[in-house]
């Protein structure tokens, strides 16, 4: 009974059938799909106990421990198809900090999508407080896919590049390691695979083809980042922070469309919802364009941010007071 | 005249044979040398193949600090590189005799120094073992290309320009085999053999060597300011505070110089000991050179002026934070020492007579280089702590930095293979272009000569005068 489940890499996604009656299977089982395809994603060694039902690709129904299911992700797209894009897209978030109330949930979701470690938060959440007469508030940070990128310039090897649909990404097999694109990131957006990942990570993820637009499996000595999830986009869903907020916080769509849904599914006209709702970008001073608009904490529907853990208490040994929660600019 | 003649032949010949001494033996304290240094080297090697296998992460460097001791070392190192730029192109161009007994040691530290700054680069690769996609996939948008390009061509200028003056002392080495009582004499009798390349010493040859080197000295100045200039652009390049500095290139190119000059100084002083060439490398090259030294720290501290002194003006916010801790925060002590100690200290000292006698200006000297490379230090890594973002909820080892066991090794052991090359050199090779300080000998002697010759026609024409006087009276 410890048949691994793995889809076949040349399975097209676009076999949607098979998809389906997969699915099938899985909510005969009993099981909650989330976001599709078939889920549970286990990276503990032993057996759970959890015995779950399910069927094979060729249609024989199987029960498997839980701990032997793999995530259910479609055959990754050519490197050159990677490098393109999705044609006549241009992805754009909006992050409507009035609604954010710090709860980390789309960092979650995203390290569980991306397999992430702990320390490494592709979508951060700051508490800032920039200024004595203003209340503090969060923001959430993810990578600003700029249209004017300072990381692509710097790139020697052409490893991290800008796609027709705006989205910025990394070819970790091709990365040769410099950081130069770190030093250049104004965010701190980057991050870097300071050693091999784990091995309950290399086990979760399994033996699956590398994807710049999935950016897993890892390569050790390689810069990462948050990808805005195109594997999903490819999909027809929503990356993994948007639908794992609660508080319907993030808003993604596409430019060319003027419209961005949150994860309730409620779509706006970003035109006019950037300008109604005063929306701004970070440090636009830079000039570096980003694709990701934020909307002012007014009129908050959540309690204050507790500042104790930020000035008062336990402070962590910093080299000059930025850790404040101040915007450097 | 007779007298002359014959003593600046035994001038030439206690030269050469001053020059070549060191290098027909290999005493007990050179062997002894080389073994520690060779042990440092290993260690080196041992923490390095430990990065290698378990990733950048086993040194200090975090997400935020990315950049630590591997990069403050190229630029140092780099920068050092341009001591046989100034000391040779310049002092030749500019027809310095002086310059004649340090050219080939400061040549010797630009070859060596390029060395090992430019794999420091590659040291701090996360992936070396794709290194050829620097050729496949190269785009010359980027920096870093430009640092490659750059440092290859000043790296293979700066062979050719050690090379080229060495081959009439490889003919004189080669000539002069016989007198080696060492091991390896067979050995370097085919290596001189080889490396001088048919040299006879005949018009035409002198003529083409003299053409060529007049090219190399004009070609080799200007590469030698680019790549600097370069270097300090994958920081200038980005947007990032302390570094979005339209200043860096120039600034970055007097910083090397400074600092290379002053480690020519230190070889010079230990070359002159170890191999007893007081009487060529005198008191009066120390004093001229540290004028050099003097002018070179005058415009680095109008640099310094320029590059803190306008943005602590106006303490723009991220700017402000960065110049806030490096003046009055957890840098300022490094900070302020390393000015001190590289800015005034040095003007003090060597604007007195006094303090560009051989060993105020050799102390002086050490505290520069240091100093050189603590300001890198200073350059590279108080900007990546100060980020736009704030820095918040990371683990400790993020938000500081210092080096570890593996960087500080690695790091010796460059510094350890620089003396070794150097070392092995001089045991290989004249510490002195013979051919260079023979010629100067010839100058010094013609000069002499001229004078006495005048003297002594004038002697003879008032001689003649009176003689026709009295001849006249009687």
């Amino acid at each position: 009974m410890n048949k691994k489940i793995e889809e076949s890499p040349e399975q097209d996604s676009g076999k949607t059938g098979r998809r389906n009656f997969l699915r099938f299977g899985a909510l005969a089982a009993g099981l909650t799909v989330v976001g599709g395809g078939l889920t549970k994603v286990f990276s503990d060694a032993k057996d759970s106990g959890d015995k779950i039902k399910v069927f094979t690709p060729d249609g024989k129904l199987f029960e498997a421990d839980s701990s032997n299911l793999c995530e259910y992700r479609p055959a990754p797209v050519s490197n050159e198809e990677a490098r393109k894009g999705i044609p006549n897209k241009k992805f754009v978030m909006v992050f409507d900090l009035s609604k954010c109330d710090g709860c980390k949930k789309c960092t979650e979701a995203c390290q569980k999508m991306h397999y992430t470690e702990s320390d490494r938060e592709w979508i951060k959440v700051f508490t800032m407080h920039e200024a004595e007469a203003e209340a503090p508030y969060y923001l959430p940070k993810p990578c600003f896919h700029c249209d004017n990128p300072t990381c692509t310039k710097v790139c020697p090897v052409n490893a991290t590049f800008k796609r027709q649909d705006g989205i910025v990404l990394i070819d970790n097999e091709r990365c040769i390691g410099c950081r130069m694109c770190m030093a250049a990131c104004p965010y701190s957006t980057r991050f870097f695979n300071w050693s091999h990942p784990s091995s309950a990570q290399k086990k979760a993820i399994g033996n699956i083809a590398y994807s710049p637009e999935q950016s897993i499996p890892r390569r050790m000595g390689t810069v990462e980042k948050c990808d805005f999830c195109p594997d999903m986009i490819r999909q027809g869903k929503m990356p993994a922070c948007v639908s794992g907020c609660p508080m319907d916080v993030i808003y993604f769509g596409d430019q060319n469309e003027d419209a961005v849904t949150n994860a309730s599914g409620v779509t706006v006209k970003l035109s006019q919802f950037l300008e109604q709702n005063a929306g701004y970008r970070q440090l636009e001073e830079l000039g570096t364009e980003p694709r990701v608009y934020y909307l002012p904490p007014k009129n908050r529907k959540y309690p204050v941010p507790e500042l104790n853990s930020l000035e008062g208490g336990k402070k962590p040994k910093k080299h000059g007071g930025n850790e404040m929660g101040h915007m450097s600019m | 005249m007779e007298n002359e003649k014959f003593d600046l032949k035994g001038e030439v010949e206690t030269l050469r044979e001053a020059c070549l001494k060191p290098t027909r033996t290999f005493g007990r304290s050179t062997q002894l040398w080389v073994g520690f240094l060779l042990i440092i080297i290993g260690w080196g090697l041992y923490c390095y193949i430990h990065q290698l296998r378990h990733g950048l992460g086993v040194t200090a460097m975090r997400n935020y600090v990315s950049w630590g001791l591997y990069i403050s070392t190229f630029v140092f190192f780099i920068g050092i590189s341009h001591s046989g730029t100034l000391v040779s192109a310049i002092l030749r161009i500019t027809k310095q005799e002086w310059r004649r007994p340090i050219t080939r040691s400061a040549e010797l530290l630009t070859f060596v120094s390029l060395c090992f700054g430019g794999i420091q680069p590659i040291i701090d690769l996360g992936r070396p073992d794709r290194i050829a996609n620097l050729v496949i996939f190269g785009r010359l948008q980027s920096p870093l290309i430009w640092d490659i390009i750059s440092i290859c061509t000043y790296f293979t200028g700066s062979t050719v320009f050690l090379f080229l003056p060495m081959i009439p002392d490889m003919a004189l080495c080669r000539d002069r085999i016989g007198e080696c009582t060492t091991r390896y004499r067979k050995f370097k009798k085919r290596l001189y053999t080889f490396l001088a390349l048919g040299w006879q010493g005949t018009k035409s040859q002198w003529h083409r060597l003299e053409t060529t080197m007049t090219i190399m000295t004009i070609i080799i100045i200007p590469v030698a300011v680019s790549v600097h200039t370069v270097v300090s652009y994958i920081f200038a390049m980005t947007l990032r505070p302390g570094w979005d500095s339209t200043l860096f290139g120039p600034y970055f190119v007097v910083g090397a110089l400074y600092s290379g000059s002053a480690c020519v100084i230190l070889g010079m002083a230990a070359f002159r000991k170890l191999y007893h060439l007081e009487k060529y490398i005198t008191e009066r090259h120390f004093d001229l050179i540290g004028k050099v030294v003097l002018a070179l720290t005058m415009v680095y501290a109008y640099m310094n002026l320029n590059e803190y002194w306008i943005p602590a003006y106006k303490m723009a916010t991220a700017e402000g934070h960065l110049l806030a801790d490096l003046f009055t925060g957890s840098y300022s002590k490094a900070f302020w020492t390393c000015q001190f100690g590289t800015v005034l200290l040095p003007i003090v000292v060597m604007s007195f007579p006094k303090g560009r006698k051989i060993t105020p200006l050799v102390i002086t000297c050490i505290i520069i280089a240091i100093g050189a490379w603590v300001k890198r230090y200073l350059i590279v890594v108080p900007t990546l702590l100060h980020p736009f973002m704030p820095i918040q909820e990371v683990p400790e080892s993020w938000s500081t930095y210092f080096p570890n066991y593996v960087e500080f090794s690695v790091t010796a052991a460059c510094l350890a293979g620089i003396f070794l090359i150097v070392t092995l050199f001089s045991k290989l090779f004249p510490m002195m272009a013979v051919w260079e300080v023979e010629e100067g000998l010839e100058i010094d002697h013609d000069s002499k000569t001229a004078v006495e010759i005048r003297t002594k026609r004038h002697a003879d024409e008032s001689k003649e005068s009176e003689i026709s006087k009295v001849q006249a009276i009687k």
